[in-house]
Parts: structure tokens; C-alpha cells; sequence
């Protein structure tokens, strides 16, 4: 049975799994989908994250005096799965809304999923820009900064290196093509004079790493472009740094501030790369402090950026719930636009227009403490300053 | 000049390692004839374990006394898994040992995040080893050096313990005609768990020396086991030499074809496997299987069509299942309707594997075919989804054509292989053409029509069209087409020399089998109303494979009875507990040694054995399964 799920009893859950009842009318309840068992380096202290959001929420007089309950979901990391996930949560568990996800894939199967069957889904984490753009609905909101707001942070401060000659890295799938694809855009449009001189596409997973650090040292670019993380941002950084591909070149990297993927990298971190991350032993606001202060307390472990997204998810979640007073699809939708709310990072906001939350994201540089990778002269980049006009986000997406 | 000259070197490194694994499975399959799917578990594991050992002991004693302790550890599980697990099943079916090897391998991945926690770890660089060598400008690491000298080192080991040791020259009997070998009194049992352990130790190996240069996490094995099956299979099975060749040629392709094409490493490996496999059927270094001395009856029984009591027990069974909207819920309904489908495919695949005794690793892809052909019809063509469910599967049809085509011209792990590439091809398409398919992003919005829109009614279609799947299979099962079929599968020999074209009968029965999952594919893009590459995958394969083999390959019936237990376990085992692969993964373990003929195969021993010890008759209200006389 599920070992760290509190929320659930099991016996419940079969019983609901059979026979279709829904929830305990007193409970509000949400359901949360993630790849649990296939990424559990973010979905671990995700994990946490949530559960603290509850655990807060429930201590101050829940959801308007209602009881909030999470039900979650492993999805396997297969867009199939969690589509079955959902129809579980909405048909037999009665959740009143749809959280989380990772994958973009699986973010956009979900939110095609809520609207065919008219629910409302919050999108934790996927970044494709395809979820509130192309092919945004109505019923899907999301919480995390996307591929192009973070590309157009990186690209304010990479436009201002001298470097002409730019090479990419990234993994072969669209988080990777996409977030190539929106650099190159707006960095060619502030710099005109730049030039791509190679670009290299490992497989997600399985980058061999010798022999793309080799090619792309061959193109001799002034600055690269890295999109990789995860085990193969670690096979990059550990060959590149042997073969001296970084060495008197400028290094912009996507996520690689985040503790995810910056910590496993240890004495092996680059230095000076200009990237988008968490550092949370560097943020001295209230809001920040309180938040960092209950998760040590409960957990005795530092916070990830999972900690983070799931915490807000869940936080903006209820404050969506409690300001639609009903859980009504449409009247939580009503109330998720343009709702302003709290989070670690300051106060955000879900856009009418695209339902993009503001959440933004900090951007620093790499460096070496103690044998530990931090990020330094990190400054908080506003989610709203970094997305496009309002037409343009109109032609973007499709009509309701 | 110096660049492609350290380009060389590179891929020589990256060859060296992907030796080390592919090796150790050759040795094993030569010898056991097991598909050792945990190959990449007990390289992870090796990896693990030499970063504990590396972490706790520093200094070079401490790392290359930990990287080769780890990997002596790891023998050490590799002998316990073949003395407790494989040596109860070598007997069971061809394959099945895949079944029990995959359910390991499913167990490990949840097992070291229990260990080791959830994050990436990065060990120790390789004392002695850490920096680079100058070579006219360009750096080439060290370690990689050290690599390129350990992978002809360990050939050359390795050739002398087969050449020279008593040891090596039972194994390479062995390889050649393990029968004559048991024949002549050589105690296999030891030979076997011996061959395991010297397989697994060189798995172990590699992972342990991929620590200086890779994170260590969870999904290594994975990342490397198809890879590693592509180089065996290309070198040639059984061949150390063709592994080492082989290694060095994808290595080498994939160090160049990234200057050319940056894009083209994720599909290489298997474009290379099925042009060596259509010129060179086995491998590069592999000979001919020897003719199969099996005899045709004794191990597989005799098939027959139900009898009139079972089938109207088969038909009570589907009226049941029939009236489950009465009182089950939406989400029932759904689940209910995805086994369904899965049966779909399950019986295409067992009609493949059972009848025709060609078992396809890459199924997935004519499953995938017939959800992206609803897609592309319904999406582009803005066709209503009947005309889409009846055309969609044509795209599954004309792949399993063109494809079928190639693969029967081979037999064994050989077609298996190159089914597998060719599914692999079909995948790296659809996740490479995103203006056609839009990637890995998938297609979208492939809803059902309103007429079928509800889970009730959804679920009575694709109940319906598995009855009659199932039941239009069945009846080629026993029709003359059928016999002909299941005579190019007990001896092609014998067929041929009665008249029966074996070649053409294969590729039709490929076709059949192909276009029938393609409607299993049909449904299941409107049931999930969107479509990804996922559904052409290499795990959905795996999946179809898991649902035959557990069911019982020597039966009818097999197809149907294992996807139903499998589907249904996995949708809840996920829904339940947040160790579904630990628990999936143990209970297929568990059923490989209490059910080593899968669980129809099971119940029809059981069957009999009831039958025997009752009087006639009794035996009628037997459930509506095959039963073996």
C-alpha cells in the first residue's frame, strides 16, 4: 500500500477504484498526478513540498472551513498512464481539480484531458510553451515560469556578452528543441550580429558525452547554449571539464541553478555559467524565510525546487478553491483568473489572457564553495516582465 | 587532422565500455540461451555499489580494489539469481526466461532508490586518471585512454580463458550444441551459474568504470540495456569478437554521424542493426543457429478448439463481462475498456509468437501505427471515427507489410531483433517529424464521436471488437492456414518439403498480426484521445511480450488470459502504492517459478490432472480455457 501517502486510507481507495462512489462529501478533495517512480529526484521533494502545502492549509481552518484532501497519482512518465490516472481522480475519486505533472507531453495530455471532460487542471511543472499557447484551453492553468519566459531571462543577460559565434547543446525532444528554438529567436533579435555555429542533439538519457563536447570544441564557438540536465548535464560538465571545452568560453544553461541538478555536480561544478536555478541559501525575503523555515522543521532537509513547485501548487490551488467558494469548474475558473496570491518567490499572478501564473524564476551564476555548487549574484527575475505583448500572445493562442 | 584523429579515440573509449556489458550477454545467451533482460539491472547495480565502495575507501587502492569488489559482489547476486530464479525455468519455454529477467529488472530500479535516495550521484574520478593528454591541441581524457587499452585487454583475456582454459572450451561447446554437450556428461548446472557469474561480473565491470565519467541513478540500466542487445546482435550472438566489432563500429558512427547529422544518434544503433541483419542474418561474426533438435509434439501439446460446453462458458464469460456497466462505474468502465484493447493486442501478438513461433520485441510499433493512422484521419483528414477505425489500422497494415517483408526472412532472437529495429525506426519517426506529428508532444484531441463517447458505451465497442478479434484469430488458429502456419513453426524443414511456402506464410500471418494490432491502436487513440510516440515504444513491446509469455505461449489462449492479469495488475499496482514496480516486478517473478508454463499453461496441467484423477465428465465445468489434450 501506498507507504507515504497519508491522505488516503487504502482500503478506501479500492473500495472507491470498484465501485465509482466519490469523496466524503466534507473533504475537498484534489488530485495530483507526477512521475513519481521515474524522476524521483524532483518528484521526491515535490513531494514534500505538497504535502507541507496541505498540512499548512488544514492547520489555519482549510478550504473555508472544509477539509482539504490530495490524492496522488504516479504516472510512470507515460502520457497514456496518466491519462488513466486522471479519469481515476475525476471518475471514481471525485477530485474537484486536476494538479501537477512534470513531462511537457504529459502536461499537454492532461490538460487535453481536462477539456474533453470540462475539468479544471493546474499544471505544475511541464514547460513547454505549448500549454497555455498552441494548444492552451480554457480549464488548464500553470504555475511554473515556461520555456520562453526562461529563455527571454537567460537572453537578457546573455545578449550582453561579447561573444558572436554560439553553439547548443540540447537534449533531442521538444523541451529541448523548443527552448533552442525561442533562444536563438529572441537572442538573434538583440543581437543581429550573432552566429549559431553548431548545434549538437544528444538523445534525452543517453548523451555520449566525449564525443559531442569534441565536436562542438571543433566549431570553436565563443559561448555555448546548454539545455541538458539531469545525468547528462553531469556526463557534459565532467567531459567538457577534462577536454577544457569550457575553458575562455562563456556557458549559458538552462535549469542548472536548480539544487536538482546543481548538487550532484559537487567539486566538478563550472564556473561563471550564467543559468536559471533556486538558490535558497541566498534569498532573504519574509516570505522565502517562512517557507524555508517550516520545510527544515519538518523535514530536517534543505528544499529543491521541487519543494517549491509543489508547495505553490497546492497553495494556489486552495486559494483558487477558497476563492471560488464552490468547486465548480467554471466558477473556479472565474476565480483563477487574474487571482493574485503569496508564494516563497513574492506575490503572483494567474493572466486572464493566457492563464500563465507570474512565477518567475532567479537567475545567477555557477560557482564553487566549499566543494559544493551555489549560484552567486542571483537576482529574482519577475515572471510578468519576460512574456510577450498581449496581441501577441493572442495570435499564440486559440480561441476559447 | 587532430581533431578526427581524437574524435577516434573518443568513440574508441565510449566502445570500450559498451564491450564490457555487451560481452557479458553474449557469453550468457550463447551459453544458456537466456534473454537477459537484467543485464542492465546488474550493471546499475555494479555502479551503485563500486560508488558506496569508492566513497567509504579513498586512494587507488580503495577505488580500483572498491570498482572490483563491486563488481565481484554483484557475481556473487548474479549466481544467487540464476541458482534460485533461472534454474527453474531453463526447461520452460523459449523466451520465458525474458519474463523473469524483466520482472528483476523492474524490481532493482525501485530497489536502489530505496538504497541510495532519490538524487543523481556523482563518485570519485579515477585516481591517477583525472586530467587530460595534450595531443596537438586537443585534450583527450585520460581515463579515456585507459579505457581504450582495458577493452582489448579484456578481449584478450577473455579469448584465452575460451581458448586455452578447460573451462572456456566447455563454453564454447556449449555455444555451439549444448544437447551434445549434456550428452557427453558435463554437469550444466555449473556450467550455466559459472557462464552467469562470469557474464554478470563483466556487466558490473562496465557499470563500476563508468563512475569517474557518468552519474549514477536509477534509470542507468535502461539507457544501456537495448544498446547493448543491438551490439550483441550485430557482432553476432555468442561472439566475443563480433561484440568487440561491433561496439567499436556504433561507437565510431555515432562519434562521426554527430558531425554530419547532430540529430542522428538516437535512431543510429538501430539503423545500423537492420541493414547488418538484411545483408548479414547473423550478425557479423555469428554463424547459423544449428537446427533445433526439438521435437515437434512432445513439447508443445496438441491444440484444439473448444468444445461446445467451453465455448458457451467463454460466452457466459462475455455476456458477464458485458453487463459490467450495469454496475460499475465510469472509471471501471474505462479501465475495462483499456484491457480490452490490450487483449486486442495481446492476441495479435500471440497469434505471431504461439502460432507462428516468431516473436516480434518491437509489436508496439504496428499497435502505434493504427493510433497515429485515427489520428492523422481524423485530425487532418476530418474523417467521422468509424471510417477512421476502419482505415486507421491500414497504417499498421502497410508497416507490418513492408517490415514483415524483411523480418521473416530471419528466425529466432535474430527476428526479434530486427523487428525491434524496425520499431525503433518507426518510433524515431514519429518523434523526429513534429511538423507531421508533432513529436513527443503528440497529437491531440482524437476524441470518440458523441455515439461512443460514453465510458458505457465505449466499453461495449471495444469489448465487442475483442470478442470478435479474438474469435476471428481463433478460427485461423484451426483453419488450414492456421495448420500451415503452426507446421512452419514446429519444422520449416518438414513444412517446406510438404508444399508449404513458409516464407509467404509467415509474412501473412506477420500482416495478420500486424493489422490487428493496428485496430487494438485504432481504439486505444480514442479511448486515450490523444497519441504519442510512447505508443510505439520499445516498453509497450516489452508490455505485449510480458502479457503473452505470462499468459502461456504454448497455449490458445495465453493472449487473452495474461493481458487481462496484466493490465488489470498494473493500472492498480499504480494506483495503489507508490513501489508498483517493486511489486509488479516481484509478483512476475513469483508467477515465473510457480507458473513456469505461464498461468493458462498452468491451469491446463492442472486440468489434466484433475481430469485424470476424476471420472469423464466432470472436467466440462473446467473454465472456458484451453486444455491440452
Amino acid at each position: 500500500m501506498r507507504a507515504r501517502n497519508y491522505f488516503v486510507g487504502a482500503a478506501f481507495a479500492l473500495l472507491a477504484a470498484g465501485m465509482g462512489h466519490s469523496a466524503v462529501a466534507e473533504d475537498i478533495k484534489i488530485g495530483e498526478i507526477n512521475s513519481y517512480s521515474l524522476l524521483p529526484s524532483f518528484t521526491e521533494p515535490y513531494r514534500k513540498g505538497w504535502q507541507l502545502a496541505v498540512e499548512e492549509i488544514n492547520a489555519s481552518g482549510g478550504i473555508n472551513g472544509k477539509k482539504l484532501v490530495v490524492v496522488s497519482k504516479d504516472d510512470g512518465g507515460k502520457p497514456a498512464d496518466a491519462q488513466t490516472a486522471a479519469n481515476e481522480l475525476v471518475s471514481s475519486e471525485g477530485v474537484a481539480m486536476l494538479t501537477g505533472t512534470f513531462l511537457s507531453n504529459i502536461g499537454l495530455a492532461v490538460s487535453d484531458f481536462a477539456n474533453q471532460k470540462k475539468v479544471f487542471f493546474l499544471a505544475a511543472e511541464p514547460l513547454t510553451d505549448a500549454v497555455t499557447w498552441a494548444k492552451g484551453n480554457k480549464y488548464t492553468f500553470r504555475l511554473r515560469p515556461s520555456n520562453y519566459m526562461q529563455a527571454a531571462m537567460l537572453v537578457e543577460a546573455a545578449s550582453k556578452l561579447p561573444a558572436k559565434r554560439w553553439a547548443t547543446i540540447a537534449p533531442n525532444y521538444e523541451y529541448g528543441q523548443s527552448a533552442v528554438a525561442v533562444f536563438k529567436k529572441l537572442m538573434s533579435e538583440k543581437r543581429p550580429d550573432i552566429q549559431w555555429v553548431d548545434e549538437q542533439w544528444p538523445p534525452q538519457g543517453k548523451i555520449d558525452a566525449g564525443p559531442v563536447v569534441q565536436a562542438v570544441a571543433q566549431a570553436n564557438p565563443e559561448a555555448i547554449l546548454n539545455v541538458t540536465f539531469g545525468p547528462d548535464l553531469v556526463k557534459l560538465v565532467r567531459e567538457g571539464n577534462t577536454r577544457g571545452l569550457f575553458k575562455g568560453r562563456e556557458v549559458v544553461s538552462f535549469l542548472t541553478g536548480e539544487p536538482e541538478y546543481l548538487d550532484p555536480l559537487k567539486d566538478e561544478t563550472p564556473e561563471g555559467w550564467i543559468v536559471t536555478g533556486y538558490p535558497w541559501y541566498s534569498i532573504k525575503t519574509p516570505e522565502h524565510d517562512a517557507f524555508l523555515k517550516a520545510y527544515q522543521a519538518k523535514y530536517n532537509d534543505y528544499p529543491r525546487l521541487g519543494s517549491i513547485v509543489g508547495y505553490q501548487t497546492i497553495k494556489a490551488a486552495a486559494a483558487i478553491l477558497t476563492k471560488a467558494g464552490s468547486t465548480d469548474t467554471d466558477k473556479m475558473i472565474a476565480a483563477a483568473e487574474g487571482l493574485s496570491m503569496p508564494s516563497p518567490f513574492g506575490e503572483i499572478t494567474f493572466r486572464k489572457i493566457d492563464h500563465q501564473s507570474t512565477l518567475g524564476a532567479f537567475v545567477g551564476k555557477t560557482a564553487q564553495k566549499d566543494g559544493k555548487g551555489v549560484m552567486v549574484d542571483s537576482s529574482y527575475k519577475k515572471g510578468a516582465d519576460y512574456l510577450p505583448s498581449d496581441a501577441e500572445v493572442e495570435k499564440l493562442r486559440p480561441k476559447d | 587532422m587532430a581533431f578526427y584523429v581524437v574524435q577516434f579515440l573518443t568513440g574508441l573509449a565510449s566502445a570500450a565500455s559498451l564491450f564490457l556489458v555487451a560481452s557479458g550477454l553474449s557469453i550468457i545467451f550463447g551459453v544458456t540461451r537466456i534473454v537477459n533482460f537484467a543485464h542492465g539491472a546488474f550493471y546499475m547495480i555494479g555502479a551503485y555499489i563500486a560508488f558506496t565502495l569508492t566513497e567509504r575507501f579513498s586512494g587507488a587502492f580503495g577505488f580500483w580494489g572498491g570498482v572490483v569488489a563491486a563488481a565481484l559482489a554483484v557475481a556473487l547476486i548474479g549466481v544467487l539469481v540464476e541458482m534460485v530464479l533461472l534454474r527453474r525455468i531453463y526447461h520452460a519455454p523459449e523466451l520465458f526466461q525474458l519474463l523473469g529477467t524483466f520482472g528483476l529488472t523492474l524490481m532493482v530500479e525501485d530497489l536502489v532508490v530505496l538504497i541510495w535516495g532519490p538524487d543523481d550521484l556523482v563518485g570519485r574520478r579515477a585516481p591517477g586518471f583525472k586530467g587530460a593528454v595534450d595531443f596537438f591541441g586537443q585534450n583527450i581524457p585520460s581515463y579515456d585512454l585507459f579505457l581504450i587499452v582495458l577493452g582489448p585487454v579484456v578481449l584478450g583475456i577473455l579469448w584465452l580463458l575460451f581458448q586455452r582454459t578447460r573451462w572456456g572450451v566447455l563454453v564454447r561447446a556449449a555455444t555451439q550444441d549444448r544437447d551434445m554437450v549434456a550428452a557427453l556428461g558435463v554437469n550444466q548446472k555449473w556450467l550455466f551459474t559459472s557462464v552467469f557469474a562470469v557474464g554478470v561480473f563483466l556487466a558490473a565491470l562496465g557499470g563500476a568504470l563508468q563512475i569517474p565519467r557518468d552519474a549514477v541513478h536509477h534509470a542507468m540500466d535502461l539507457r544501456i540495456i537495448v544498446e547493448v542487445f543491438v551490439v550483441v546482435v550485430i557482432g553476432g550472438l555468442g561472439s566475443i569478437v563480433g561484440a568487440f566489432v561491433a561496439a567499436v563500429l556504433v561507437s565510431e558512427l555515432n562519434a562521426f554521424g554527430i558531425l554530419i547529422f547532430p540529430k542522428i544518434s538516437i535512431i543510429l544503433v538501430f539503423l545500423v542493426m537492420a541493414v547488418v541483419l538484411i545483408v548479414r542474418p547473423w550478425g557479423l561474426f555469428g554463424k547459423p543457429e544449428a537446427a533445433a533438435r526439438k521435437t515437434p509434439g512432445l513439447t508443445v501439446n496438441p491444440w484444439r478448439p473448444l468444445t461446445s460446453n467451453e465455448r458457451l462458458a467463454s460466452l457466459a464469460a462475455l455476456v458477464i463481462a458485458a453487463m459490467l456497466p450495469l454496475f460499475a462505474g465510469n472509471y471501471a468502465l474505462t479501465v475495462g475498456s483499456e484491457i480490452a484493447i490490450f487483449v486486442i493486442f495481446a492476441v495479435s501478438l500471440h497469434f505471431l509468437m504461439s502460432v507462428g513461433g516468431l516473436a516480434s520485441f518491437g509489436h508496439a510499433a504496428y499497435f502505434g501505427l493504427g493510433a497515429y493512422g485515427v489520428a492523422f484521419l481524423a485530425k487532418m483528414a476530418g474523417l467521422p471515427m468509424i471510417v477512421c477505425l476502419l482505415l486507421g489500422p491500414l497504417l499498421g497494415c502497410m508497416g507490418a507489410a513492408v517490415f514483415g517483408f524483411f523480418a521473416v526472412q530471419l528466425s529466432g532472437v535474430y527476428f526479434a531483433m530486427l523487428t525491434l529495429a524496425f520499431a525503433q525506426i518507426v518510433w524515431s519517426i514519429a518523434f523526429q517529424w513534429v511538423s507531421v506529428t508533432g513529436g513527443d508532444n503528440g497529437i491531440l484531441g482524437v476524441w470518440p464521436a458523441s455515439w461512443a463517447a460514453s465510458p458505457s458505451h465505449f466499453y461495449w465497442l471495444a469489448l465487442g471488437v475483442a470478442a470478435l478479434v479474438t474469435i476471428a484469430l481463433r478460427i485461423a488458429v484451426f483453419s488450414p492456414f492456421g495448420y500451415a502456419l503452426r507446421a512452419t513453426r514446429d519444422s520449416v524443414l518438414r513444412s517446406e518439403a510438404v508444399g508449404i511456402n513458409a516464407k509467404r506464410i509467415q509474412w501473412t500471418a506477420f500482416v495478420i498480426a500486424g493489422t490487428t494490432a493496428g485496430i487494438g491502436g485504432a481504439l486505444f487513440a480514442y479511448l486515450k484521445g490523444s497519441v504519442f510516440p510512447d505508443n510505439l515504444g520499445i516498453s509497450l513491446s516489452v508490455d505485449a511480450l510480458v502479457m503473452v509469455l505470462l499468459g502461456g505461449v504454448e497455449t490458445v489462449s495465453g493472449g487473452v488470459v495474461g493481458a487481462i492479469v496484466y493490465k488489470a495488475l498494473n493500472i492498480w499496482l499504480v494506483s495503489q502504492t507508490d513501489l508498483s514496480k517493486l511489486v509488479l516486478g516481484g509478483f512476475i517473478v513469483l508467477i515465473v517459478v510457480v507458473f513456469p508454463k505461464g498461468i493458462v499453461g498452468m491451469l491446463e496441467i492442472l486440468a489434466q490432472r484433475r481430469r485424470k484423477s476424476s471420472p469423464p465428465g466432470s472436467s466440462l465445468l473446467a473454465k472456458p480455457i484451453e486444455s491440452a489434450e
